[in-house]
């Protein structure tokens, strides 16, 4: 049936439109370093100043990673915590925007939940070691601003993650 | 507050192709086709005959082919292919019906165009039975601009429909759908109305940020929906014809998502989180006020109403994974209705309430499944996976629409509710996402 081959090529050219579409580039937030690199925190007595969030080895890493569908804050995290809520200690007038992401397995409005229940525990584990809860806020993006776009555990454990994002240094 | 809202054409950025055809021929880039993926045994074979033309020059579209292809994606029908058809009979007394049972034809529909003048064509066609020959309709179209052609075939076949199988069609209806095109900081977004075979896009929202969750008011006049715009997610009302909206949800804190139009159109349910934690609330649009539905401290969203606004069908993880909930609109206690699978998201409702049709996600496998609650909750799954959402009925249960993905591209699938034919809607340089079936159409 003459129609089986029409069918194949216009399969086939559509397909060869669809593999077209382009990997995004969008600035990748650095990868979660194992917790034995870390530094410990400055001494309480070494006050934070706005020159070491660029430089500081701890405070340059902004994002938590979570697993999935969970929002509790791993180990190997406590230590990025600690040191920007001594920051926020430091600075008062400093200020975090926590935004929440989800990977893409699930709806979207669901993980605009998963993304907040996220910023919210990051929120609540600098608030407990010692930030206050007037220089943090939390905004959920859901699954809306992945950084990878792959369909694997990879790229989806890059994009279940908080940004912690100083709005005021 | 109003803010107005320009309203743009989009012919270049909404070029829907469809993959595979059945009824192949010259593929025009805007064309659709039918991807029949199996099991049409039962479909009732008929033939959609050219519809003559006296006078006036060649029309635009050919209103056969509209007819043809939405029977086709209906899963109802098996139209034969045009290139198929051997005889052109243009009215009842034209049929040999020998010819067609040959061909094992069931019904033919023939038809004819006049023109009317100013731009109008009159269209009339008849639906015969082949093996009775019997005529069961036969009718006059009032007269119809040249340029909605597409609009007319879609009706025509929707009565045709009605005549055959005893259910209202709902191929002259709308969907509204989510486009994103672009990369990285570049990337737009808009909020696009279609017909239902996603011909003629029209963009009612663009935003430099996310859209999610269009959903039609009752009367089909407004769409609700979701936009990050402002920084955080805020719930606009925007009426599609006049193009002017109406921020109903803004809380600055948390999130403002995830409406649904009440049967009545008064109302939305809606996920806010300002409270603390993401909750149902109710809001009634002429007073704005908020009526809260649940105090847990679970993820509770994606609420849909049943037809008779009784209750409200919900996401909750209150069990530890997402699963759907049922609560009186008035509020309450919820009952959860979904047991099937390690986790069920984001019900929709057929009109009659008796089908849910939910996101099932098993390991990594998400698929459109549809549980009846007519057959002591049985469920049914009508797509493959892996990463399908989003599901949203036909006015007459008879389709639904999801959105799936092709490679990295987000793309819409059409697929009739046995879950038996299936037709991909693809953007040519975007994702598509968010599908929403609107309401039946008034004339």
């Amino acid at each position: 049936m003459n129609k089986t081959v029409r069918v194949a090529l216009v399969a086939l050219l559509c397909i060869g439109a669809a593999a077209c579409s382009k990997k995004e580039v969008k600035p990748q937030p650095p990868a979660p370093a194992p917790a034995a690199e870390q530094p410990a925190p400055a001494p309480v007595s070494n006050k934070y100043t706005p020159a070491d969030l660029d430089t500081d080895a701890c405070l340059r890493q902004r994002v938590v990673y979570f697993d999935f569908d969970k929002s509790e804050i791993k180990p190997e995290f406590q230590q990025i915590i600690a040191c920007h809520a001594k920051y926020l200690q430091d600075r008062p007038t400093s200020h975090i925007r926590l935004e929440g992401n989800a990977d893409e397995r699930g709806t979207r409005e669901y993980n605009l939940g998963l993304g907040e229940r996220r910023g919210n525990a990051v929120s609540s584990a600098l608030q407990a070691a010692g930030g206050s809860a007037s220089q943090l806020e939390v905004i959920s993006y859901g699954k809306e601003k992945p950084v990878c776009r792959e369909h694997n555990e990879d790229c989806w454990s890059k994009n279940r993650r908080v940004e912690i994002v100083y709005t005021a240094q | 507050m109003i803010k107005p809202m320009r309203k743009f054409s989009s012919n270049f950025a909404l070029i829907l192709l469809l993959m595979a055809g059945l009824f192949a021929g010259p593929v025009a880039a805007q064309s659709l086709n039918v991807d029949i993926v199996g099991g049409v045994k039962t479909a009732t074979p008929i033939v959609v005959v050219p519809f003559a033309q006296q006078g006036g020059t060649p029309l635009p579209t050919d209103i056969a082919d509209v007819i043809r292809n939405d029977f086709n994606r209906s899963g109802k029908f098996r139209s034969l292919a045009k290139s198929d058809i051997v005889e052109f009979p243009a009215q009842g007394s034209d049929i040999k019906f020998a010819t067609w049972r040959l061909l094992k034809q069931d019904y033919i529909v023939v038809g004819r165009i006049k023109d009317a003048g100013n731009g109008m064509v009159q269209v009339e066609y008849e639906l015969w039975d082949v093996n009775k020959q019997q005529s069961l309709l036969h009718q006059a179209m009032p007269p119809a601009p040249v340029g909605d052609m597409r609009g007319l075939a879609h009706q025509i076949a929707d009565i045709i429909y009605q005549k055959i199988t005893g259910v209202r069609g709902a191929f002259w209806t709308r969907i509204a759908y989510v486009t994103s095109v672009g990369l990285g900081s570049h990337i737009t977004y808009s909020l696009i109305v279609a017909d239902s075979d996603g011909f003629n896009p029209q963009v009612v929202a663009r935003s430099r940020e996310s859209l999610l969750t269009p959903r039609w008011s009752p009367d089909g006049k407004k769409i609700a929906y979701v936009s990050f715009e402002s920084g955080n997610s805020a719930i606009y009302v925007q009426d599609i014809t006049t193009g002017s909206r109406q921020l109903v949800e803004a809380h600055a804190k948390g999130i403002n998502g995830a409406p649904a139009w009440s049967p009545d159109g008064t109302r939305l349910a809606v996920a806010l989180s300002y409270v603390g934690n993401l909750e149902l609330f109710v809001l009634d649009l002429a007073t704005h006020k908020e009526t809260r539905l649940t105090h847990n401290l679970a993820i509770d969203t994606e609420p849909v109403w049943a037809p008779d606004g009784q209750s409200i069908y919900f996401t909750s993880d209150r069990s530890g994974q997402a699963q759907i909930y049922q609560i009186p609109a008035t509020g309450g206690d919820a009952q959860r209705i979904s047991f099937q699978g390690q986790t069920n998201l984001d019900a929709a409702v057929s009109y009659d309430g008796k089908q849910i049709a939910m996101v099932q996600g098993n390991g990594n496998v998400y698929r459109i499944a549809i549980m009846d609650r007519s057959l002591g909750d049985q469920v049914r799954f009508i797509s493959p996976g892996p990463l399908d959402e989003s599901p949203s009925f036909a006015p007459n249960a008879s389709m639904l629409l999801y959105a799936s993905n092709a490679g990295p591209r987000g793309v819409l699938y059409a697929v009739s509710a046995d879950g038996l034919v299936r037709q991909r809607l693809v953007l040519s340089d975007g994702d598509v996402r968010e599908p929403s079936w609107g309401p039946y159409r008034q004339r």
